[in-house]
């Protein structure tokens, strides 16, 4: 099982995202460079935080056209799971992976705090070992995480059970009080319609061991590697079949 | 030849920036600002032979975020000085 940990020019959690994959999670670990198509046999893939390209124009925009994502696109029609995170999620949203938008703010400040995040489904290879409704504590870090579609979208991912997390209190109510940003109905990330492309503006790498304050971010994870080990499991089962099906 | 290309979030989608500015022209003073909106405004430089339809591609495709953004496209000939001509 490796995981692949995209660099843009402007990345800064590239580093985090690696050693919470590596270190904490103990598993094998790759940067990816952007100016590359080769995803170098990745079983997932994470575009970290930062400011790619300076968030020239706009928050992701110049990213979703850098030679990587032709492949991260690619590897995300084929299944592969993705997860993109703050500036990640910007970039997905950008490159059309995922609906809607994230805008400046609605306080118009750039906010760097603890939230807590309440998992609404459990129906993804990100969130398949926690509970529903489970409640997560990590940072938020961003100056555009305000997240944006419009009413018939937004009942969409409501119906198809796409809203991963929502910014709740700590006992899991998704109140206005506890929506630091002004995002719509809460929502802090969703998955794709494939529901493996995940986008959460929270930061799960910086709260990823008990030293950090929370190790709750590991946890998504965790979940990632064990649906990828479940699959490999799965695959070994399906090519034993064949083998034996063939003798 | 010159594009201009002028880029602001759609009428349904709220604009904060826009919000504050008006509300701080209010406070200074000024009177009779009802909204006030903010975009960005893009100068495109053109070689011969560009066309209106490659530069309303660049705008719908890179310039723009569609699902807030809105554009318009205006082509200006380029006025060159008399001496040059």
């Amino acid at each position: 099982m490796k995981f692949g940990v995209v660099i843009f020019p402007g990345s800064n959690c590239d580093h985090d995202a690696f050693y919470a994959l590596s270190h904490n999670l103990g598993k094998n670990t790759v940067f990816l460079w952007h100016q590359s198509e080769d995803l170098e046999g990745s079983d997932a893939i994470i575009l970290p935080g930062g400011f790619a390209y300076g968030d020239y124009l706009r928050t992701g925009a110049i990213a979703r056209f850098a030679p990587v994502m032709r492949s991260v696109r690619r590897f995300a029609d084929s299944g592969g799971p993705v997860m993109g995170i703050c500036n990640g999620f910007q970039i997905l949203v950008e490159a059309g992976l995922l609906p809607g938008a994230l805008m400046r703010n609605r306080g118009l400040r750039f906010i760097c705090r603890a939230v807590y995040l309440r998992t609404e489904t459990t129906d993804t290879p990100f969130t398949s070992d926690l509970r529903p409704g489970q409640v997560l504590a990590m940072p938020i870090a961003h100056g555009e995480g305000c997240y944006y579609a419009d009413a018939g979208t937004l009942d969409q991912l409501e119906r198809d059970d796409r809203i991963v997390f929502r910014y709740a209190t700590p006992t899991g109510e998704p109140t206005e009080e506890a929506n630091p940003n002004g995002s719509m109905r809460n929502i802090a990330g969703i998955v794709s319609e494939g529901r493996n492309v995940l986008g959460m503006m929270p930061h799960p790498e910086r709260a990823s061991d008990p030293l950090m304050g929370s190790a709750d971010g590991l946890r998504i994870f965790a979940s990632l590697a064990s649906w990828l080990a479940q699959g490999a499991c799965q695959e070994a089962v399906r090519l034993a079949g064949l083998v034996r099906h063939t003798l | 030849m010159k594009a201009l290309v002028h880029v602001a979030l759609k009428k349904t989608v709220l604009d904060p920036q826009g919000q504050t500015i008006c509300r701080s022209l209010a406070s200074m003073g000024y009177s009779g600002i009802r909204d006030v909106r903010q975009g960005k405004y893009f100068e495109i430089e053109l070689e011969n032979g560009a066309t209106a339809e490659q530069v309303e591609k660049i705008a719908r495709e890179v310039l723009t975020n569609p699902v807030i953004e809105e554009f318009t496209c205006d082509l200006e000939e380029s006025g060159r000085p008399e001496a040059d001509r």
